[in-house]
């Protein structure tokens, strides 16, 4: 049976990278007693696979791995269990079942919701509201984007699909639960909400567009200066793979990763 | 959140920043206040390879199974952090607390090998610590070393307080209750160090004995200067195995490890009795861990760090009597649940080929022999019991089950060699290679693989080779370009592959394990020439250490390239072992007359270990 677990990432785990929380689940799910299935071979390893790898240095309150299990306790059991296995900077959120024949996680990623700090200490506009916003109001965003074979100029204006300054203004945009409860606090206070494209087809790293809006802005871009929190990653109901780079993600309708399970009881 | 000692700005800079950060499955969280001995436990090398060591891992159990202290970890910052703490003045800092190392009550610097001396001048500096321990106060915390290393401590004397010679199991306690009541008690440093030298076995503080020196620069008198300090120190034994500590819940690290798995420490000690071998005539006499508790041991192990691999820890593992019940127990009970099974140091017969069939894949293993030199006239000076029939037997057992890659072991410069035992490296690897070709072409598995390699020849501190000459860099590199040339000249050259070892590196180790007092300027003035990291070749600054020799005015060549007399007093000499130099000596002598040792099991050679009351010594004796 496949199942979809969803956790946060705080603290100094910010400091360890994808593949090292990898092996850390791994570890974790063999402490827990969770049933996992193994790959066949003389190097059996876990079936597990995460949805969008999260870079060094963010946090987040909604990632997402995929396992195939055996068998399963309930998924207050299941969560219970990984928790104990784990330290108090990941903690499991949820855990739900998914139908048989369900896409991997990763395969069907396409948005995400990212709550920006800016770290105490560092220079910030305080009209930086006002200035975000005609930012976003020009046609275009023309940004260069490094892939791994070349660099090329895009548009970076229509992947940014809301915005707000307070959780509260952002879930009502979104109609849903911004989530950043795990979140590290600043003084300032100063903060930037998005829901941008991510995923396979197109990607759209939440830096590139900080360092847009600090080109726009006049200020100068620090890549230290900004706490960058995740907070939840949808896909994408009306997901089309024959569609243009230009137009993906026009025709949205998208719905959290968790959305596709359902709670097993107890 | 737990505060770090580095900010954000450092973690995202530097390499690696989950070295620094702490907070790993099983570290153990104290309250700072409610603890009255704080004790910063440290490898002098990275986070990776100081995290795969399991004394540490002993060590840091069995303290922190006392409520009154809390040890804590720290390991040599990486070259690119060492720079941003110079800049910044950061004091170096333990994982657990990340409180600067510098306000707490030990320091206790693990010596595993000799090329990791200008890394604890790092510590030491970063940690903001006088380098000398002459210039310490009452401020800093007691710079306390242990480990192998530690068997001859003098070219590093001058940087510590004392030594622990021996298992850190035995005095410890011991050695924390006395200061405990004496800082209450609001003793100074000198009237600390004096009782606990008095007190405790196994201490040795180097400032309470003075080293004189003869014209030619041999050591002269070693006695102590103070009252309280012992003229032998006694090394310090765990003889009761199965009641001792064991770390059930070992940490587990985010980043991958050099060790990344459960050790399983089998035994202590070896029964062999190899000539060139350190750790066989330390560990004396051999004390094998009960199977029950080690089958118990593996499990709880397993369950609390969530490893995929379990390594079994021993100097030679096939000499567990127990071994094959141990191995298949571990094989039935975690096998199906994912777990790998590794068992180096396992003599090659037909268990260790059934068991390897069972855990490995055939195809991609290979098999290890170690048979040190390459004529049997050389392996009876150096008393390895591995026979070339022994070693083909092995090798065409393994070749009929589906193998076909091997891997063997030798040393260069062993006291007595000549181009003859050279050459016979080359030809037993080719051997072996025709050991595989006599199987049918179609039973065969392709091409036979055959990688040697070798290391060259260090003459360490209590073994029965202390008083021989060590080659020079020159001698090292024409034996080995004379072996290059002997392996192309073998009918399977092109299934051989000859790997070798840099001499620079080695003749330091050479200078180090058997020096004395008067080096540690020497490591000072490197040290301070910027010379840390040495076993890093990346790192390893040959040009330095030259230098260094020269303007100190010292011969390295004194220390490697000299045949000492039997009567030479050496620095190392007011450590008692257990095992005795007379035995030692005698060893020497029958080593070079080529006449082989039995083993512990075989027979008792007389060489002193017995003085510990258990082990093998006492074996079938009730």
């Amino acid at each position: 049976m496949k199942a979809r677990i969803k956790f946060s990432k705080t603290g100094s785990m910010k400091f360890i990278g994808h593949l090292d929380v990898m092996r850390y689940f791994q570890k974790a799910i063999r402490r827990s007693g969770i049933d996992v299935a193994y790959s066949q071979g003389f190097n059996p390893h876990q079936l597990i696979s995460f949805a969008a790898p999260l870079g060094v240095g963010l946090t987040s309150d909604g990632e997402y791995m995929d396992m195939q299990l055996v068998s399963t306790f309930s998924s207050k059991e299941t969560v219970e269990r990984l928790n104990a296995a784990m330290n108090d900077e990941i903690r499991v959120k949820s855990f739900v079942e998914l139908e048989e024949g369900s896409k991997n996680a990763m395969s069907i990623v396409a948005a995400a919701d990212y709550c920006i700090s800016v770290k105490d200490g560092y220079e910030f506009p305080d009209n930086y509201q006002q200035l975000f916003e005609t930012f976003l109001a020009q046609n275009e965003i023309i940004m260069k984007k490094k892939t791994k074979k070349s660099e090329k100029e895009m548009d970076i204006r229509p992947y940014i699909y809301e915005y707000a300054f307070s959780a509260k203004e952002f879930s009502e945009k979104i109609g849903g639960t911004a989530d950043d409860s795990a979140a590290q606090k600043y003084e300032n206070g100063k903060k930037i909400y998005f829901q941008i494209t991510t995923g396979s087809v197109v990607n759209i790293k939440p830096e590139l567009i900080l360092e847009a809006f600090c080109l726009y802005a006049d200020i100068p871009f620090e890549k230290f200066a900004y706490q960058i929190h995740r907070m939840e990653v949808y896909a994408d109901l009306n997901a089309d793979t024959k569609v243009s780079e230009e137009d993906y993600g026009k025709n949205r309708n998208l719905v959290t990763l968790e959305s596709f399970g359902h709670e097993i009881e107890g | 959140m737990r505060k770090l000692a580095l900010s954000d700005e450092i973690l995202l800079t530097v390499d690696k920043p989950a070295r620094y950060i702490g907070n790993e499955t099983n570290m153990v969280i104290k309250d700072t206040q409610k603890v009255d001995v704080r004790f910063a436990m440290c490898f002098p090398d990275v986070y990776e390879i100081g995290m795969s060591h399991l004394g540490i891992q002993i060590l840091y159990d069995m303290f922190n199974q006392r409520e009154d202290t809390y040890c804590e970890r720290v390991y040599s910052p990486w070259p690119d952090l060492d720079k941003i703490m110079r800049e910044q003045n950061i004091p170096l800092f333990a994982l657990e607390s990340q409180e600067p190392i510098k306000c707490f009550d030990f320091l206790g610097i693990t010596l595993q090998y000799e090329m990791c001396y200008t890394n604890i001048l790092q510590v030491l500096e970063l940690g903001q610590i006088p380098i000398y321990a002459k210039d310490r106060t009452e401020e800093d915390p007691i710079v306390i070393g242990g480990g192998p290393c530690s068997y001859n401590p003098e070219p590093i004397a001058d940087f510590f307080d004392m030594f622990y010679i021996g298992e850190g199991e035995t005095a410890y306690s011991e050695l924390i209750d006395i200061y405990k009541v004496m800082k209450k008690e609001g003793k100074n440093r000198e009237e600390i160090l004096e009782t606990i030298a008095d007190k405790v076995p196994g201490i040795y503080v180097p400032k309470f004995y003075d080293a004189e020196y003869n014209e030619d620069g041999t050591l002269k008198s070693f006695e102590p200067n103070n009252a309280f300090a012992k003229k032998k120190i006694m090394k310090q034994v765990q003889m009761d195995m199965a009641n001792t500590f064991y770390p059930e819940k070992p940490l587990v690290s985010y980043i991958k490890l050099t060790q990344d798995r459960v050790v399983l420490e089998i035994q202590r000690g070896c029964i062999r009795g190899c000539r060139f071998c350190q750790a066989g005539m330390l560990y004396r006499p051999i004390r094998p861990r009960d199977i029950n508790f080690l089958k118990e041991t593996a499990r709880k192990m397993l369950q609390s760090t969530g490893h995929e691999e379990i390594s079994l820890s021993s100097l030679s593992s096939s000499d567990y009597n127990e071994l094959q019940e141990l191995v298949y127990f571990l094989i039935d009970e975690f096998r199906t649940k994912g777990v790998n099974i590794s068992l180096p140091s396992l003599r090659i017969d037909a268990f260790a080929l059934d068991v390897m069939s069972k855990v490995q894949d055939v195809k991609k293993s290979s098999l290890t022999f170690a048979p040190e030199a390459g004529s049997q006239r050389l392996r009876d000076v150096i008393n390895k019991g591995l026979t070339e029939e022994v070693i083909l037997k092995g090798a065409m057992d393994a070749f009929q089950s589906g193998w076909n890659r091997v891997k063997l072991y030798f040393m260069l410069g062993l006291p007595t060699e000549t181009n003859e035992d050279i050459e016979g490296i080359a030809i037993l690897s080719d051997k072996i290679a025709r050991e595989y070709y006599t199987i049918p072409k179609d039973q065969r598995n392709g091409k036979v693989s055959i990688v040697s390699s070798t290391s060259f020849f260090v003459p360490k501190p209590f073994t029965p080779f202390q008083w021989a000459r060590m080659c020079t860099s020159e001698e090292f590199l024409e034996k080995q370009r004379f072996l290059n040339g002997k392996m192309k000249e073998q009918l399977n050259q092109k299934s051989i592959k000859y790997n070798w070892h840099e001499a620079e590196l080695t003749q330091l180790e050479g200078v180090l394990a058997r020096g004395d007092r008067k080096l540690s300027k020497v490591i000072y003035d490197v040290y301070k020439a910027g010379c840390m990291f040495d076993s890093w070749s990346e790192f390893f600054k040959y040009d330095e250490w030259v230098k260094a020799f020269e303007e100190n005015g010292i011969d390295p060549l004194f220390y490697t390239s000299r045949e000492r007399e039997e009567e030479e007093l050496f620095p190392w000499d007011f450590i008692d072992i257990g095992v005795s130099k007379k035995f030692l000596w005698k060893e020497y002598q029958t080593g070079k007359n080529e006449t082989v040792t039995p083993n512990c099991r075989q027979k008792c050679a007389g060489c002193g270990a017995a003085v510990f009351g258990g082990g093998v010594c006492f074996e079938g004796k009730n």
